[in-house]
């Protein structure tokens, strides 16, 4: 058994996972609801295990490191990180009908680790920029910011379809109160901004200790500033000017677009220092 | 006049500009990645076009970031949040230190939390008893009393609301520490080959010199790599000498640990292979040793010495890796020259008739630096700090408020709890329900069954 097998299960029990979650809302069949969250719970036990075993085997090959070092193994840790705040918001707000428009997000970012043609598997040596403790502060900040705002997505996708008057009724309604999701989505984008912040200034900070420069204005840093003044925005016109609901929604879900911009466009279509994540 | 400057002062302390510079900023800032930055101006052209690079130009959109119009919004951003914060902080001052006392009972019965409770203890007891049931709770209360009525007040968390303001300050905090570190400090690149010292390093951007009052040595640079030729550690080995070339201290830097000297920081950053080659000589019976950096094909004498050597020729060791060999000529003036081959950072012995000399030889490399000098540094990493601080308090604390009003009633007396949270009112209304679960189980105090 090596990490591998364990994160290809783990992709397996996110597919499960998501059909079971979206089974339960399509066809309201609640009484899946303990298996959906049982498989959701072992897929994120066995990734845990995956993650572990795939550091041990970086220090087997003699150059140990943690495994965060590039886009798989982000990808990895991405969907990880999913999985855990989507279980711990099942537990606080016992609901599992966010399973639906959460888990999804886990089993893509694990199917596309597997499956990405230019996504290099292999546990790979770090070079000298990337070794460094930040390397690990970095990336869990991010990845765990990132994590949220997926999640916040999926929480603007369900509050715009169940604000839709014209859909079947009786679907719809099982759905939690539009004042609920709204809460819930705000409370999640809180969470995922003051990781996001975190994340930019571990890097910073990083960025300072490996080259002098705290900022240089690299694609990267400027994407991700950008991510953070969308959500700053949000924040700002919630708290003064009353925003919630369908507005609140959509700047989820365009902030989710800009992180996927800062996580994945730029490392492709943008060139600049921080290509560690691109291979 | 008094109105014009209101409306001047409430435009530059409004959210509207808020949101309005934080969206202008992000826009700016995409325009900025789609357009690369800092290129020659011919790239523009070659990629837009003449008629859109003279546009880029014009609007130094080629160096957005530093370009006057970009820095003018961050102006109005920094201004923006001075005056917002200078306009809200009397009031949050105001909420945090006010007389929580003076309030009415009918204020009370209208909070989000409330609860009216009938005791048969009088006024005075009746007030006893709950506070010292709310500071078992863990709220303590103050309390006063006018016309037979007893208020008792207790709050948590009211500095919480300074929260947003810290995460102001810090933005700002950052701003002076980049002003600070663009006015008085500068980057600057050097290369010191192995073996030698420098005494000034060179502006990026201008090129311009820049004298440094201590001299820097490389001793040695290591350049090695993982088993798959992926390079595994940049390593210089550095020295800072006085002017009168003492040492003061040695320190073996990394790409992610540089040293800190005299307020400048240096941070290995490259690296170019000489066309010279290290050859050290060590006399073994004498112990005397000497470093000398030898082109190929040139005779070099170890002065004070009969020794002379060189290096005849040059080749790769295999073909797989860059590894390289020399072919060494080596006389003492006894004997006939010796010549040998010798792997790159290898030790030969070369046993003469006189004495033995342990020699080895390597590619000279010269260490790239990168110098910063960053007097400002130290307001990003504060303000950096202080905004997660913010941010976690602004968003995860909040402030909560008790009151209690007490007053005589026919039969005892009534008992008003009313509370407020300006956030998490889930949170707090398990803890406001604890509070006054508690009040309603005292023996003393008998719950209202009349009176909802």
């Amino acid at each position: 058994m090596n990490s591998s097998h364990l994160l290809g299960i783990t992709t397996f029990a996110y597919l499960l996972a998501s059909v079971l979650y979206i089974a339960i809302f399509v066809f309201r069949a609640q009484k899946l609801g303990l298996i959906a969250s049982v498989v959701t719970l072992a897929g994120f036990l066995i990734q845990t295990g995956g993650i572990i075993l795939r550091w041990i085997e970086s220090y087997k090959m003699g150059f140990g490191h943690a495994p965060l070092s590039n886009m798989y193994e982000s990808l990895v840790f991405f969907a990880w990180a999913i999985a855990i705040f989507y279980l711990w918001l099942e537990l606080k707000f016992k609901n599992r009908l966010i399973g639906a428009f959460a888990v999804p997000f886990a089993f893509v970012s694990m199917a596309y680790a597997a499956l990405g043609t230019n996504v290099q598997q292999e546990i790979r040596p770090l070079v000298p920029a990337l070794q460094s403790n930040w390397l690990i502060a970095h990336v869990v900040t991010c990845f765990i910011g990132y994590a949220a705002f997926a999640v916040a997505c999926g929480l603007g996708i369900m509050y715009l379809l169940k604000d839709r008057k014209s859909s079947t009724p009786g679907l719809i309604d099982t759905l939690p109160d539009l004042k609920v999701i709204d809460d819930i989505t705000h409370k999640t984008l809180v969470f995922g901004f003051i990781w996001l912040s975190a994340g930019i200034i571990t890097g910073a900070i990083w960025a300072n200790s490996a080259w002098g420069t705290y900022w240089s204005w690299d694609p990267k840093e400027t994407w991700s500033l950008i991510t953070w003044f969308v959500y700053a925005t949000a924040l700002h016109a919630r708290f003064v000017r009353g925003w919630g609901g369908r507005k609140i929604a959509w700047i989820a879900i365009i902030g989710f677009l800009s992180v996927i911009f800062t996580y994945y466009g730029v490392n492709f279509l943008l060139s600049g220092l921080h290509s560690y994540g691109s291979g | 006049m008094e109105k014009e400057k209101n409306s001047v002062w409430s435009f530059f302390a409004s959210v509207k500009l808020a949101l309005f510079t934080l969206i202008i900023l992000a826009v700016a800032s995409i325009i900025g990645t789609l357009v690369p930055q800092n290129q020659p101006a011919e790239e523009y052209v070659k990629s837009y076009g003449s008629g859109l690079a003279r546009l880029f130009e014009l609007l130094d959109i080629n160096h957005m970031y530093g370009s006057w119009w970009f820095l003018t919004i961050l102006g109005l951003f920094s201004v923006n949040l001075i005056v917002c914060t200078i306009d809200r902080l009397p009031n949050v001052w105001r909420i945090i230190n006010m007389n929580n006392l003076e309030t009415e009972t009918r204020r009370l019965e209208k909070m989000s939390s409330n609860l009216t409770l009938h005791s048969t203890l009088p006024v005075r007891e009746a007030a006893a008893c709950v506070k010292e049931l709310m500071t078992a709770g863990g709220w303590s209360p103050q309390q006063a009393e006018q016309d037979g009525q007893a208020t008792l007040f207790a709050q948590k968390g009211a500095w919480s609301r300074l929260g947003p303001y810290v995460v102001h300050i810090s933005i700002l905090l950052i701003f002076i520490g980049a002003i600070i570190g663009s006015l008085f400090g500068y980057k600057a690149q050097t290369y010191i080959p192995e073996n030698s010292s420098i005494s000034r390093v060179y502006q990026f951007g201008t090129n311009k010199a820049i004298p440094l009052d201590f001299k820097l040595r490389c001793d040695k640079f290591t350049l090695s790599n993982y088993e798959d030729g992926s390079p595994k550690e940049y390593r210089s080995e550095l020295t800072v000498l006085d002017m009168n070339d003492r040492e003061v201290l040695s320190k073996s830097i990394v790409v992610n640990d540089p040293l800190d000297y005299g307020g400048l920081t240096f941070y290995q950053s490259s690296f170019q292979e000489m066309q010279d080659f290290l050859v050290s000589i060590e006399n073994e019976s004498t112990k005397a040793k000497h470093s000398f950096s030898a082109p190929a094909g040139q005779q070099i004498p170890w002065l004070g010495t009969p020794v002379t050597f060189g290096i005849l020729n040059v080749a790769e060791a295999g073909s797989m890796s860059r590894q390289l060999r020399y072919k060494v000529w080596f006389s003492d003036g006894n004997g006939e020259p010796s010549v040998f081959w010798l792997n790159d950072s290898a030790t030969a012995l070369v046993k003469r008739l006189n004495a033995n000399y342990i020699i080895s030889a390597k590619q000279q490399y010269a260490t790239g630096l990168q110098v910063t000098k960053d007097p400002g540094v130290w307001g990003v990493y504060i303000g950096c700090g202080l905004m997660i601080l913010g941010l976690y308090i602004a968003f995860f604390l909040s402030h909560r408020r008790i009151w209690v009003s007490i007053a005589a009633q026919a039969t005892g007396s009534r008992i008003v709890v009313g509370g407020q949270s300006n956030k998490n009112k889930y949170g707090f209304e398990k803890e406001f329900d604890m509070l006054t679960n508690r009040i309603k189980q005292n023996d003393k105090i008998q719950p209202d069954k009349e009176k909802p």
